[in-house]
């Protein structure tokens, strides 16, 4: 006796969470029953494992068939094939969007291309996450990032819109789709230590001072091939920051933001005999990366700059976080005082979202 | 010109991708009624069309109204070919065409294709103008209203149930006409479907003429069936009640109710009579009459050749006579007689409810059934459709006589099912024998003599189970006891019955669903000698089905079954049956004997051994069962009852008619014995197999109840939670040597693991019944047997699932009451937090019920603001009458839909079960978004009446044809109406006792 057609249809579309997860998770058929049984499902409800094979079958049709109108969420809203209460449809969508942080980590700043995707199978070896879910994850950025690219306007908002995610995971794609578009480099060794949820931290940032939404410039003409709002950093903007770098070409001027700063710190900082000796490295590693932002290549390379220029000679001297964040604060409100030096409305656009960021990457 | 359909086709969405070149579609769209077409311009490169057309206008005859679907088909234009179909959507537009349904469909309905399924939506507005007077409207059926429920609809009143009416439309089936070789199978499916839905129409609309000939303005428990008789032919064949049915004007009758339908059945105003339960005297029996019969040659007027049980062709009891009454003799005789008149005006006194009005039902006599095995021919006229006609005819005469043997003028709960397997067709027909109340049946022309004798026992609850026969000149050997409710008259031992659970019946205990199963091998052969074959075994199955539900019915420990179901399958090579029923203790039949098992070599030391272990294990699953189900029947002790035998004078009587007809019951004879020694013979491995299989039946796990009932009796708490589903299993079974008890044991474990699937799937609803089980058994394919189960599953309160054996008074008295309690306890408890200076006012309470789940499932608000504003409403979906915890204020007219889906590309869409799967999904998107077009929010009363499918996986193909029906309704929740009545703010509370709510 073999069973050929095994199926179940509800008015309500039954979801089982951790089933949900199991697929989600990429597991087949087989090793989510197995899964399921080490998890005491049997002893609980008596059932057997035929039943808990014909249940995941079912569950995993079901999800294969849902998964077409996850890739458009507003289609699962409004399809009339699924009837699936409002609350459940939004845990649909929330995780299937939902990604692991060890993936993220492996593809954020790649470019979301065939070439990327034909590594996921590394990936996959290296994470322990399964293919097909890596293949899910991978597709879900790229969609995302195909749906907003070309649109105008908060990408947070587009995104939440598009693809009703929370906030939360909204926020987290934003950052994704900026890190794949600006394609920043994160996977460098140096940079191993640091989480997506430092990254998405300072994409954030980024995007709220750095791109041309940030600073409430419209275009003039909607039809004109704008830089995307959010996506872009602004490049006016990157190439005005050459003109940081008399902060540490002109020596006077950098000797007297260096006194500026030590005068305000002395006695406040543990670490300030460091400080103060590698005072001009510091700063010269600072401006220098702001100076070299108008190359892409160098756009790509801004977090292992700040790492190298910056975390790392502090770390090895052992800053305490509390001491970083004096000297970063004294170190950018001091050039207000720095009367030669005209560009402070460019640095503080540039320093504040730094300051976030270094203090932010700045961990073990 | 008596009506005017107007149509306006406002836009689509989700189209699919018909121009691969630019990804998108040039859609347009035709809308055809008759003979008439309009179309649509072409909206140009878009999925999400908005064509927002001028109102096309047909002018037709109401005739046409009622026949023809309005069809209206989704293309997409291509200059230089032939345009693409995209899919299309059927209208019934019969819901506009009676006063009190809908007045305009609109909405927006899945496109369908019969190859690709739904392929987007298309929004449609449709009304109807009737200008013409009620007289006019007489001469078509316009006016009258159809119910697939089979009680009297909730917002209605019965004036009159007139009876049983009847109609059948044959035609030659599209798939199998000659030019079903050239045409696609696109085509071929459209054509089946448009006819179907043509031949519905027009049945409907000749039933409605013969209820307006009886002067009624309705039809309840409307069924409607097809049998794809393949070459022979589409026979379309309905059954239904004519009533005259009163709206329920009046708010007042809507007072909010409890969740027990029990209570809403009360509504209806027939109180003034609180118990018109008659006193004649006379138990009744579960016996089932069965007639085979089998014309050998074909279409021949009817003869019982073959049908060696046939019991009361010639009834040899003097029905209606009243010659050997005891007390209630005469007067039974009176009230015999003024039933008789009314309803022997009746060519078939049947009816297809199963609930009634109180008082309708006065006794019950047991199931009647009657099969026949026919063999097909080809229908050469189908307007005169006279073989299929005379069959029915036969099996209803059948019918009727059984009846009478019974002592019962009328069948209640009567339905009629074919099976079809190439040329040979089985028609079967079953029900209820009974009496009934005349004064319901027509003008008050014999109430006065009736009403003055009505006050006896208004205490009594258990009037129906008084036998109606004669219980000197019984038709069949009974054990017959005084009612242990009332003491004065006589019941049965057990009863079965097809109807549902009278609501003022006395019930201990809860009740549970009993299945019998049982397949026979039968030798594959043609024609005459198939039909002969089958015509042979067919008394065999019946036995043996009707000895596993007595079994069952004992080994649960209960003595009565209601919603009986015999369903025979006939297939290439075997024989299925399957019996469902939902079986219960009731209080007024006397207390089960256990099962004895007797072995047949008693002097064998270690066979003896056996034997007392089985019956212990017996005794032990009984005892089991007894406490699962809550079975604690009041001890009586003999004295007060008295004895339950007959006098010795009347017993040599009994036997004496027993003798008589000893030759013919030999094998029915299933109540024999005494009543504690139910004895089981273990003669041989067979009978040792059967007492096995009895104990293999696991009871459903903790929690968890079933029946195929309305409700299961003894819960009457339902939250509002439901859940309707459909389940499919088809096995293929191992070709070789497969033996009679192989094909039961594969059979039997087949439902099992289905209804262990259900309970699993369903456990987050817990503590929850199932109800309306229903099963359907096909044999598509040599080795394949299909199950199809369509039920609810609806949560109830455990706090108070334990008022069980009280009596229906104390019971709504309690209700009542804790109903009170719920009132000022359940808001307190849940919204204090939330309200801590708003006290909240009692009568509010109910919007508890608000936060409980409101669709089918839980609809948490969750913080996920962008799903909240999903544009689908709810429609929900039930096999009951009822929905929980709501109120139905309107019945929007029936949905009857037939659909088949077809695939070439079997694989791809994920195997059969992939198929399947999509398909029902897509059927009840169909039906559902209908509903939600007629302003309705619910389906009542649905069933899938028919789930045909085919596959040939070689080819990689498959088909599927699905019918369905039910009955579009409004619903209120009657915490809503509370809120409108007492006009609160209650929104705090909702969303404070929303967040506390357990997901399922």
């Amino acid at each position: 006796m073999t069973s050929e057609l095994d199926i179940f249809v509800g008015n309500t579309t039954l979801i089982d969470e951790d089933v949900y997860r199991l697929w989600l998770d990429g597991y087949s058929v087989t090793d989510a029953v197995a899964l399921r049984v080490r998890s005491g499902i049997l002893e609980q409800t008596g059932a057997t494992a035929a039943v808990l094979q014909s249940d995941t079958m079912d569950h995993y049709r079901t999800f294969h068939m849902l998964e077409r109108l996850l890739h458009a969420p507003p289609k699962l809203l409004h399809q009339l094939i699924f009837q699936i209460p409002p609350s459940r449809q939004a845990l649909l969508i929330e995780r299937y969007y939902a990604f692991d942080e060890a993936f993220v980590r492996e593809v954020l700043g790649k470019k979301l291309s065939k070439g990327t995707k034909k590594d996921l199978d590394d990936i996959s070896t290296k994470t322990g996450i399964t293919l097909k879910s890596c293949r899910r994850q991978f597709d879900n950025f790229k969609r995302v990032f195909k749906v907003v690219e070309e649109m105008r306007g908060s990408l947070v908002d587009n995104i939440q819109q598009h693809f009703l995610l929370s906030d939360r995971l909204a926020r987290d794609y934003a950052a994704i789709v900026f890190f794949a578009n600006n394609r920043f480099e994160t996977g460098k060794k140096k940079l191993q230590y640091l989480s997506f949820g430092d990254f998405a931290f300072c994409a954030e940032l980024m995007i709220q001072n750095w791109t041309l939404g940030a600073v409430g410039e419209a275009p003039i003409d909607p039809d004109s091939q704008m830089d995307d709002m959010d996506m872009d950093l602004d490049k006016e903007f990157l190439q005005d920051l050459k003109e940081l770098k008399v902060l540490v070409a002109d020596k006077d001027l950098l000797d007297l933001h260096k006194s500026l700063v030590c005068t305000a710190l002395r006695g406040k900082l543990g670490v300030f005999s460091e400080m103060e000796a590698n005072f001009k490295n510091l700063s010269r590693g600072l401006v220098n990366v702001a100076a070299k932002l108008t190359h892409n290549k160098d756009v790509r390379d801004l977090f292992v700059d700040l790492v190298e220029k910056f975390v790392e000679p502090c770390r090895s001297d052992h800053w305490p976080l509390s001491d970083v964040r004096f000297f970063l604060n004294q170190y950018s409100a001091s050039v207000h005082s720095l009367d030669g030096f005209r560009h402070q409305a460019l640095w503080d656009r540039y320093m504040g979202t730094l300051r976030g960021c270094l203090l932010r990457l700045y961990h073990d | 010109m008596p009506g005017k359909l107007k149509v306006k086709i406002v836009a689509g969405r989700h189209l699919p991708v018909m121009d691969r070149a630019s990804d998108l579609t040039d859609a347009f769209v035709e809308v055809k009624f008759g003979n008439t077409t309009f179309k649509t311009d072409v909206y140009l490169k878009s999925l999400n069309p908005q064509w927002n057309s001028e109102w096309f206008k047909f002018e037709v005859d109401d005739e046409d109204l009622q026949d023809e679907p309005l069809q209206i088909t989704v293309l997409d234009h291509d200059t230089y070919s032939a345009n693409d179909a995209i899919g299309k959507v059927y209208i019934d537009i019969d819901p506009l065409l009676y006063s009190e349904a809908a007045t305009v469909i609109s909405g927006w309905f899945p496109i369908y294709d019969t190859i690709h399924g739904i392929r987007g939506e298309i929004n449609v507005v449709v009304k109807v103008d009737l200008f013409n007077d009620l007289n006019r409207f007489r001469q078509s059926s316009c006016g009258v209203k159809f119910f697939c429920t089979t009680s009297i609809p909730k917002c209605y009143r019965a004036v009159i149930i007139h009876g049983f009416v009847e109609e059948l439309v044959v035609n030659e089936d599209p798939e199998y006409q000659w030019i079903d070789r050239i045409r696609t199978p696109r085509a071929s499916n459209e054509a089946r479907q448009r006819l179907i839905s043509l031949m519905s129409g027009e049945l409907q609309r000749k039933i409605g003429l013969k209820v307006l000939e009886m002067r009624g303005n309705a039809v309840v428990g409307y069924l409607q069936c097809f049998d794809l008789e393949g070459e022979s032919g589409l026979v379309v064949r309905a059954i239904g009640t004519a009533c005259t049915l009163d709206k329920l004007s009046s708010p007042a009758a809507f007072l909010p109710a409890c969740n027990s339908p029990s209570k809403e059945m009360k509504e209806i105003p027939f109180n003034e009579d609180p118990n018109p339960n008659t006193h004649s005297s006379g138990p009744s029996t579960p016996l089932k009459n069965q007639t085979y019969s089998f014309s050998p040659s074909k279409s021949y007027s009817r003869q019982s050749s073959s049908s060696d049980t046939d019991l009361s062709l010639t009834p040899k009891t003097g029905m209606g006579s009243g010659s050997a009454g005891k007390e209630g003799g005469p007067f039974k005789a009176l009230l015999r007689q003024q039933t008789q008149s009314a309803l022997e005006q009746r060519e078939f006194p049947f009816f297809t409810l199963t609930a009634f009005p109180p008082g309708f039902l006065v006794h019950v006599g047991g199931v009647v059934s009657a099969r026949s095995v026919k063999l097909l021919d080809r229908i050469h006229n189908p307007d005169e459709p006279e073989t299929r006609d005379a069959w029915w005819a036969e099996i209803r005469q059948e019918i009727k006589s059984h009846a009478k043997a019974l002592g019962c003028h009328a069948v209640v709960g009567y339905s009629e099912s074919t099976s079809i397997c190439e040329e040979v067709c089985i028609l079967s027909a079953s029900g209820t024998a009974a009496v009934l109340n005349p004064r319901f049946l027509q003008d008050g022309t014999v109430e006065g003599c009736l009403e003055q004798r009505l006050e006896e026992n208004v205490s009594t609850r258990c009037g129906f189970c008084h036998i109606p026969y004669d219980e000197l000149n019984m038709p069949f050997p009974a054990h017959l006891t005084y009612c242990y409710n009332c003491r004065k008259q006589k019941v049965p031992d057990v009863l079965f019955t097809t109807i549902d659970l009278p609501t003022d019946a006395t019930v201990i205990g809860k009740g549970c669903l009993i299945q019998a199963r049982l397949c026979r091998l039968k030798k594959k052969a043609q024609a005459e000698a198939n039909a002969t074959a089958i015509s042979n075994l067919l008394p065999f199955m019946e036995y043996e089905v009707h000895t596993q539900l007595m079994n069952k019915l004992k080994l649960k420990g209960m003595n009565a079954l209601f919603g009986l179901r015999i369903q025979i399958t006939v297939g290439e090579n075997m024989l299925m049956g399957l019996a469902s029923a939902t079986g219960v203790y009731l209080a007024a039949l006397p207390t089960p004997g256990g099962i004895q098992i007797a072995g047949k070599t008693p002097n064998d030391g270690s066979y003896e051994q056996h034997i007392s272990h089985m019956q212990k294990k017996i005794n032990d699953t009984i005892a089991k069962n007894k406490e699962l189900y809550e079975i604690n029947p009041p001890e009586i002790s003999e004295e007060i009852i008295g004895s339950p035998i007959p006098e010795p004078r009347q017993r040599s009587r009994l036997l004496r008619s027993q003798s008589e007809s000893s030759d013919e019951v030999t094998e029915l004879d299933l109540s024999h014995g005494k009543k504690d020694a139910f004895v089981l013979e273990i003669d041989d491995t067979d009978a040792m197999e059967d007492v096995h299989s009895l104990l293999t039946d696991v009871p459903p796990p903790s929690g968890f109840y079933s029946c195929n009932t309305e409700i299961m009796p003894g819960i009457n708490n339902w939250t509002s939670e439901i859940q309707m589903f459909t389940s499919v299993r088809v096995i293929r079974l191992s070709s070789l040597n497969l033996t009679n008890q192989a094909l039961n044991k594969n059979f039997n474990d087949l439902c099992e693991n289905l209804l262990k699937s259900l309970y699993f799937k369903l456990r987050s609803m817990i503590p929850c019944c199932l109800c309306h089980v229903n099963f359907t058994v096909s044999l598509p394919e040599d080795e394949l047997i299909q199950v199809t189960v369509t039920a609810v599953a609806i949560t109830f309160d455990k706090n108070q699932a334990l008022q069980t054996t009280k009596t229906p008074v104390e019971k709504s008295l309690q209700r009542a009451s804790t109903d009170n309690e719920e009132l000022l306890q359940f808001p307190l408890e849940l919204c204090s937090d939330s309200l801590p200076s708003h006290p909240f006012p009692p009568v509010k309470a109910v919007t508890v019920e608000k936060a409980s789940p409101v669709g089918d499932g839980n609809f948490r608000n969750r913080s996920a603001p962008p799903c909240a504003n999903s544009t689908v409403g709810v429609v929900k979906m039930t096999p009951l009458s009822f929905i929980p915890g709501a109120k139905i204020t309107k019945y929007l007219g029936i949905i009857n839909m037939f659909f088949i889906r077809e695939t070439t590309s079997l694989r791809e869409e994920g195997g059969v079960s992939g198929f399947l799967h999509a398909f029902i999904a897509e059927v009840f998107a169909m039906v559902r978004a209908h509903v939600a077009a007629l302003g309705g929010n619910a389906v009542v009363s649905y069933i899938m009446k028919q789930c045909v499918f085919m596959e040939n996986p070689n080819k990689n193909q498959a088909q599927c044809l699905i019918n369905v029906s039910g009955d579009a309704v409004v619903f209120v929740r009657e915490s809503d109406l509370e809120v409108v009545s007492s006009q609160q703010p209650t929104t705090n509370c909702q969303s404070s006792c929303t967040e506390g709510e357990v997901t399922t």
